[in-house]
This record gives structure tokens, C-alpha cells and sequence, in this order.
């Protein structure tokens, strides 16, 4: 795989996309092909959902983003290196309170304490976990995990956001209200973010673009536009050109499962 | 912002956190103390109970004993009191008994610990040492320790060091198997997120596997004290030889059918092992109750 350290001449180009697959297929050394002809951009200010039925290979295609996996064939090009990456378990360190979790990747980077504190307490803020910074995991709901996971990603100033099923634990409720802090975000911060969801719904209010995926081997089946502006009415869920969306969508996604 | 911190309240006030209670206004304190003493009660009286009915038998059948002339199989309970700790003589021989032994004990743990981390590290950083040498910590473990002992006893004489040893290969395995065994259990998503930061192996070791594994550590550090004891026992009571620790005295006492002794003896020993377990019950939970709900 190339993913092409970015050279300074990308990063100075404020067009090129921040991710760009072409082509890219993944087969795992026992024989599994997870991934097949995956061609997809996200841009500057694009948040782009990936829908698709469990084992359908979307994991792998953030996992490719990010760096942790490498792609067998294509080419997949990341064109920043502050990449933000929230997975599907808040994964705080248990022995740490919020402050110093939030803290950690900063930390990691070798930041020193007067940056990284103020950073850890501006991005606590942004999450609404002030207030919070001494509680440990332990003492707080499944929610408040998440916002902390975020907020340690936001410490990263992230121009490209990877999102693994970070809400799929959750309540429909703490996960609606998850889904709206997340597109404030978005618009205060206009990152690219490449979202994985089964839920269709979620995929759709959160984003600009909706990809549908279909399994064995992964591949793309499907592209919607959506056409909503940001920042978005939480009303708009109950309109009937939302629930159209949805159909299609969850119509996209029977056939390509089918 | 005020919208999105309604919700951390809310979803914290229907929780309250199972260990640590968030802090109450002190009202609400005094029920809950008072919970807190009926809880202890009810865990106290119970094994007070089977202690008082356990005494009961035992007087039983030390008396019976006693009406056939056979009384030195079994003393009166209050004996190992007045012929044990509170002689003079063989009071005082079993503290200093007691006071070696807890030396042998508690530097054979320390080596032990010692070596069992540091060895649990190094396969933990390394698979080929893993590889190449976990079998033989399990292969400690499966060798009957008596068979070693006299042979401890031919290498290294009969003293501090031998007795030493005899605990440090009776309390090693579970400080090995249990640091390993933590170390390993860390999250594989957690182990990613350092990853995507390219953390080195020094890192990851230092903020995450160690603190993981810190539970885990104690448990083994508890496993091990109470064998260690066991240990500096088995050796000095084998060998024999050297200044008496406690071992020696249980064998000098029971080949003198000094059964009031030996029962005062083998209860001092029980203490010991009991409070060395306890102690490092307390270390855990002082080191990570905090943030690990252990399950005792």
C-alpha cells in the first residue's frame, strides 16, 4: 500500500481530498478478501457515512485510513497526518480521571504540560464534560465515556475524524443528543469525517454524503448526496423528504445485501 | 453549551457509581454509616459463631481425652495460651521463632516479586522469551517442593539463604503466571490507540500494560506472601538446623509430644500467614481500589 506520507505540496493544496482510495482491495493473509475496489474521497468539511450489515468489511476500510492495517492492492492516500480516531468502545484508561485521560494522546506526543492541559480543558469544554475532569471512568454512564473519547481525539486538532461505531453501545437517546454535540462539532472544527454506522438514520443526519456497502468481498454498492444544510435542524428527522432518505438508503442496502 | 451539559447530570444522578459514592451532603451520610455497621456485624458474627460452637467441640473432646489419660493429643484450647505464649520460655522462643521466619519469608517474597515481574516483562516485551521460557515456570510449579528441599539444604547449607530459596521457588509461579496474565489482558483497542500515536515499547509498557496489570500483580503479590510463609515453614522445619525458626519449633515440639506448644506454635505461624495475606489485601486495594472494583 501507499499510504503516502503526505509530501508538503498536498497539505499546501487546500483541494486535494484529505482521504482518497482508489482501487483499494484487502485480503488477510488466512484468505479472507475483506475489501474489493473501494474507490472514496473525503474532503475538507465532507462528513461521509459508511452503512453496511455487520462483517461487510467496513472496520477494515477505517482501519486502512487510519494506518493500523495496510491495504493489499490499491493505493489509499491520506493527506494530513492529524488524524483523529474514535472507536467503538471509549477505550479511557481506567486508572486515569477524565482530565488526565483527555490528556493522554497529547501526552503521547511528548507535548508538555502547560500546552496540553489548557488543550485537554478546551476540548473537555467543547463535549460539556466540564465540571467532570476528577470523575473516573468508572463513575460515569456510558455517554460520558464517549464524550471524553472524543474530546481526547479533539486534543489532536484532527483535520481527518475516523469514527468506528463510536455510538452503537448507546440509548437511542444519549445517542441522539451524541449525534447532535458531534455536528456542532463539525461545524465549529470542519474536519473531514469518515463515519462507520449500521444505523441509517445516524448515517444520514450526521452527514453531507451516505456510502452504502455490501459484503463478501466489501465493496461499494451506493453514494447518496445528502441534501440537508449544516448546521442541521434536529426537526428535519421527522420531515418526510428524511424519511424518503431513509428508504432509499435502507433500500440500497437490502439489495446490496441480497 | 448549556443543552449538551444537561445530559452528563442527568445520566450521572440515576447512577450513582457502584465503589466511590459521589459527595453526598453529610445528612445523607449518617444512614449509610450506620448500613455500613449492620453490614459489618452481619459479616462478623457468623465465623464468630462457628468459632465459639468449633471451641465448644474442642473442649468437648479435650476433656474426654483427658478423663482416659490421653489429654497431650489434645489440650484444652486455653493451654496453648497458658503453656504456649504466655511461658516465659516457650513464649519467647516462639516470637523470635516467629520473627526469623518472617524474615525468610518476606525476603524470599520480595525476590520472588522481583524476579517474577521482571521475568513476566520480559516475555511480555518479547514473545521468544516467552517462547523459550514460560514452560520451565510452569515446570517450577509441577515439581514437589519437599523433593527440593533437602537438596537446597546439601547446596546451600541450612541457614537464611536455604530457607530463602525453598520460598522464593515455592512463591515465584503465581508471581510469574498472574504479572503475565495482566499484562497480556490489556484491550487490544486500547493497545491501538497507542499504536496510532507510534508509541514505542518503553510507551506502552510504562502507561498502559503496567497500570493494567497492576491488579492482576496484586493478586499474584497475595498468592505468593501466603506461599512464602508456607516456604520459610517447610524449609526450617526440614532442615532443622541453623537458628529455630518456626518450623523447627513445630518439629522440636511435636518429637517432645509437647502438644500445648506445638498447637500455640502452629496458631502463631497461622497468624503470620493470615497477616502477611491481609496486609497485601490492603496494599491492592489502597494501590488500585480506587479505579479496580475487585471482586475480593
Amino acid at each position: 500500500m501507499t499510504l503516502a506520507s503526505p509530501a508538503p505540496a498536498d497539505i499546501a493544496d487546500p483541494t486535494a481530498p484529505l482521504l482518497d482510495f482508489r482501487n483499494v482491495a484487502m485480503t488477510f493473509p488466512n484468505g479472507t478478501t475483506a475489501l474489493s475496489g473501494v474507490d472514496l474521497t473525503v474532503g475538507r468539511g465532507e462528513f461521509v457515512s459508511v452503512v453496511g450489515p455487520s462483517g461487510c468489511g467496513k472496520s477494515t476500510l477505517l482501519r486502512i485510513a487510519s494506518g493500523l492495517e495496510t491495504a493489499s492492492e490499491g493505493t489509499a492516500t491520506v493527506n494530513t497526518d492529524r488524524i483523529g480516531y474514535v472507536f467503538q468502545d471509549a477505550t479511557l484508561l481506567p486508572w486515569r480521571d477524565v482530565q488526565s485521560n483527555v490528556e493522554l494522546l497529547a501526552e503521547l506526543n511528548w507535548q508538555p504540560k502547560r500546552v496540553r492541559v489548557p488543550k485537554a480543558q478546551w476540548a473537555i469544554d467543547l463535549v460539556g464534560l466540564k465540571g467532570f475532569e476528577k470523575h473516573l471512568p468508572k463513575q460515569m454512564s456510558g455517554g460520558m465515556k464517549m464524550r471524553a473519547s472524543l474530546a481526547r481525539s479533539l486534543t489532536l486538532d484532527p483535520e481527518l475524524f475516523l469514527f468506528d461505531e463510536p455510538f452503537g453501545a448507546l440509548d437511542e437517546i444519549t445517542r441522539e443528543r451524541l449525534n447532535d454535540e458531534l455536528l456542532k462539532i463539525f461545524v465549529e472544527q470542519k474536519f473531514g469525517g469518515l463515519f462507520i454506522t449500521h444505523s441509517v438514520s445516524e448515517a444520514i443526519y450526521l452527514s453531507t454524503k451516505v456510502v452504502v456497502m455490501s459484503g463478501r468481498p466489501g465493496h461499494l454498492v451506493d453514494t447518496f448526496e445528502i441534501p440537508f444544510d449544516m448546521p442541521r435542524d434536529p426537526e428535519i428527522r421527522y420531515t418526510a423528504e428524511y424519511a424518503k432518505l431513509v428508504g432509499e438508503v435502507s433500500h440500497a442496502l437490502r439489495e446490496g445485501h441480497s | 453549551m448549556s443543552t449538551t451539559s444537561a445530559e452528563p447530570v442527568a445520566t450521572l444522578s440515576p447512577e450513582p457509581t457502584a465503589s466511590t459514592p459521589p459527595p453526598t451532603p453529610p445528612k445523607q451520610r449518617t444512614p449509610a454509616r450506620r448500613r455500613g455497621f449492620g453490614s459489618r456485624a452481619a459479616s462478623i458474627l457468623p465465623p464468630l459463631g462457628v468459632l465459639v460452637v468449633l471451641l465448644g467441640a474442642w473442649y468437648g473432646v479435650s476433656i474426654a481425652l483427658a478423663a482416659s489419660g490421653k489429654g497431650f493429643l489434645m489440650p484444652m484450647p486455653h493451654e496453648m495460651f497458658t503453656q504456649g505464649f504466655f511461658d516465659p520460655q516457650v513464649g519467647s522462643d516462639i516470637w523470635i521463632a516467629l520473627f526469623r521466619t518472617t524474615g525468610v519469608a518476606l525476603t524470599g517474597l520480595a525476590i520472588a516479586m522481583v524476579i517474577g515481574i521482571g521475568w513476566a516483562i520480559a516475555m511480555s516485551l518479547a514473545r521468544w522469551v516467552e517462547r523459550s521460557t514460560y514452560a520451565y515456570a510452569v515446570m517450577l510449579q509441577c515439581i514437589p517442593i519437599l523433593a527440593l528441599v533437602p537438596l537446597v539444604g546439601f547446596w546451600f547449607g541450612y541457614e537464611f539463604l536455604a530457607r530463602v530459596i525453598v520460598c522464593v521457588l515455592i512463591a515465584l509461579f503465581p508471581m510469574v503466571s498472574n504479572t503475565l496474565f495482566g499484562l497480556q489482558s490489556v484491550d487490544k483497542s486500547q493497545r491501538e490507540l497507542f499504536r496510532l500515536q507510534k508509541a514505542d515499547k518503553w510507551t506502552v509498557l510504562t502507561k498502559l500494560t503496567l497500570p493494567a496489570a497492576l491488579p492482576s500483580i496484586f493478586v499474584g503479590m497475595r498468592t505468593s506472601a501466603g506461599l512464602s510463609v508456607i516456604g520459610a515453614i517447610v524449609g526450617d522445619y526440614f532442615f532443622r538446623r541453623g537458628e529455630p525458626g518456626i518450623g523447627s519449633l513445630i518439629s522440636n515440639y511435636q518429637s517432645r509430644l509437647q502438644s500445648a506448644e506445638l498447637f500455640a506454635a502452629i496458631l502463631a505461624a497461622c497468624l503470620l500467614g493470615v497477616a502477611i495475606f491481609a496486609f497485601f489485601g490492603w496494599l491492592s486495594k489502597v494501590a488500585v481500589g480506587r479505579w479496580y472494583d475487585s471482586t475480593r
